[in-house]
């Protein structure tokens, strides 16, 4: 996991929710941090911004972990990398 | 205090353009739920809602007077045209100038006001329509029913998302029942296909990608709807002494806050909107026979709503069936509870209880009778109808066959 990546995570949490940097941490659960699930839609909402992601639904229904979260917005920002480099090829080729 | 009955009823959903329509859908268990066609739905992550299927402003309204009415009034006004007319409502001079429209409506003209919003943020343009403001207002439906019948009395709007129809006709119970007025246009309406709006949804997270199981174990959460539904309610003197048809009694209303979450449901502020309707009913929980539930068929709501009615009706709730009709009608947000109003209304009337529609799987976390999938022939006396909104914001009615 790029340690870049799950700060930023940890980052959008702790603004999303008001609360300090220090307490959120890839081991702590929504439960522990007070996260309900207004607070875990809206922490979604800042990480989609973030990340110029799609966070479907059916991804986030059984999450309850910073580290579940980290591992579900890392892959979707893989795939999102990895289409990138095809879609460039694309641009150029029309340009 | 004067007993209030239900005289006249319309509407228009999903489930059809009138009352017999609605009846016949429900008592078929037939879901009014299909692809969205009135909005753009390529950039959403659902697809389906329970619209008005191919509605257009004709033959209801000329175009000239559509102009002046945002769809979520125009239903109103159609459904309130089948109310009176169904009420057979002898106008005098002094009965229009104390008559009483109360309506709910969650989102308004919020739908005009998109269009309005894209043409100067989206399109740039330098202004919006002027008949902008009297269409988006959430009180035009009132407005508009007050000019089609010419009535002057104590009209206003009630807004409280989800519960609104049902606070708006409570609110109508009351005044007749004191005695403040003799009649009284009441119910919902509500429109809210727009693009802005369903992305408001979309970012909740809480609509269904397939359809609507309420008490479902595989539910997925609501299923957006609109339309309207409008009741003329009476004294029951008045009512009988021009041979009125009567279609059921509004017997007690009920309301709470959860003072808790703005969005998480609480079973106890639920329990208490429900006891609160049957104390001013003067009922003891074991006398109703059918509960019209909230039913949204969202996680949360589902099980908090369950464990309400658990505290509220004890052992009696092995006995009494609860269906949530959002299964077919969806979730029409300030119209949801005068459609499920009239749901409830038509039970009792027609000794058929309308089913929880699409139910697949049982939750043991929603251990109720449910009624699922087809309707059930049953006399009962009593019904509730159940709302609770967004916000916390509860209202029950309770209802009885006349």
């Amino acid at each position: 996991m790029p340690e870049e990546l799950t700060e930023r995570i940890l980052r959008v949490i702790a603004t999303s929710k008001r609360i300090p940097l220090e307490q959120v941490t890839i081991t702590s659960e929504f439960q522990q941090l007070n996260i309900d699930s207004m607070d875990a839609v809206e922490i979604l909402f800042a990480l989609e911004n973030e990340f110029d992601i799609n966070i479907p639904d059916e991804e986030v229904r059984e999450v309850r972990t910073v580290r579940q979260m980290v591992d579900g917005v890392a892959k979707l920002v893989a795939a999102k990398s990895a289409a990138r480099p095809v879609n460039s090829a694309d641009a150029a080729a029309s340009q | 205090m004067r007993r209030v009955v239900i005289t006249g009823m319309g509407t228009i959903s999903a489930l059809g353009r009138d009352v017999s329509q609605f009846a016949a859908s429900v008592c078929q268990g037939r879901s009014g739920i299909g692809p969205i066609e009135s909005a753009d739905c390529s950039g959403l992550r659902f697809k389906n809602g329970a619209e008005v299927r191919a509605y257009c402003h004709q033959p209801y309204f000329e175009d000239r007077h559509a102009d002046f009415l945002d769809r979520f009034a125009q239903f109103a006004v159609i459904a309130a045209r089948e109310a009176v007319a169904g009420a057979a409502v002898e106008w005098t001079p002094e009965l229009r100038e104390s008559a009483a429209i109360i309506t709910g409506s969650c989102v308004g003209g919020q739908s005009t006001e998109d269009i309005g919003f894209h043409e100067v943020y989206k399109l740039g343009h330098n202004r919006v329509h002027p008949l902008t403001i009297p269409k988006t207002m959430a009180n035009a439906g009132a407005s508009h029913i007050s000019m089609e019948f010419g009535i002057t009395g104590p009209s206003f709007t009630i807004s409280t998302a989800c519960s609104s129809a049902a606070h708006a006709i409570g609110q109508a119970f009351w005044m007749i029942r004191s005695g403040v007025t003799d009649l009284a246009i009441t119910g919902g309406s509500e429109a809210p296909f727009s693009f802005g709006i369903l992305k408001a949804w979309e970012a909740m997270r809480v609509v269904s990608p397939d359809t609507c199981r309420p008490f479902s174990r595989d539910r997925r959460g609501m299923i957006l709807g609109e339309g309207a539904a409008m009741f003329v309610l009476e004294p029951l003197e008045a009512a009988r002494a021009r041979g009125a048809p009567v279609h059921a009694e509004v017997v007690g209303f009920g309301m709470s806050a959860d003072a808790g979450h703005i969005t998480q449901p609480s079973s106890e502020g639920a329990a208490r909107a429900m006891r609160a309707a049957l104390k001013d009913a003067c009922l003891a929980p074991e006398q109703i026979g059918y509960i019209n539930a909230h039913g949204t068929a969202t996680p949360a709501n589902d099980i908090s709503e369950t464990a309400a009615i658990h505290g509220v009706f004890g052992r009696h709730t092995a006995r009494m069936p609860v269906s949530s009709t959002k299964s077919m009608h969806g979730h029409a947000l300030g119209a949801a509870a005068a459609l499920e109003c009239l749901a409830a209304v038509l039970a009792l009337r027609d000794g058929l209880l309308p089913p929880t529609a699409n139910f697949t799987e049982y939750d043991p976390d929603c251990d109720l009778d449910v009624i699922p999938n087809c309707a059930r022939r049953a006399e009962i006396e009593y019904a509730l109808s159940n709302s609770f909104a967004f916000g916390g914001l509860n209202a029950v009615l309770a209802l009885r066959k006349i």
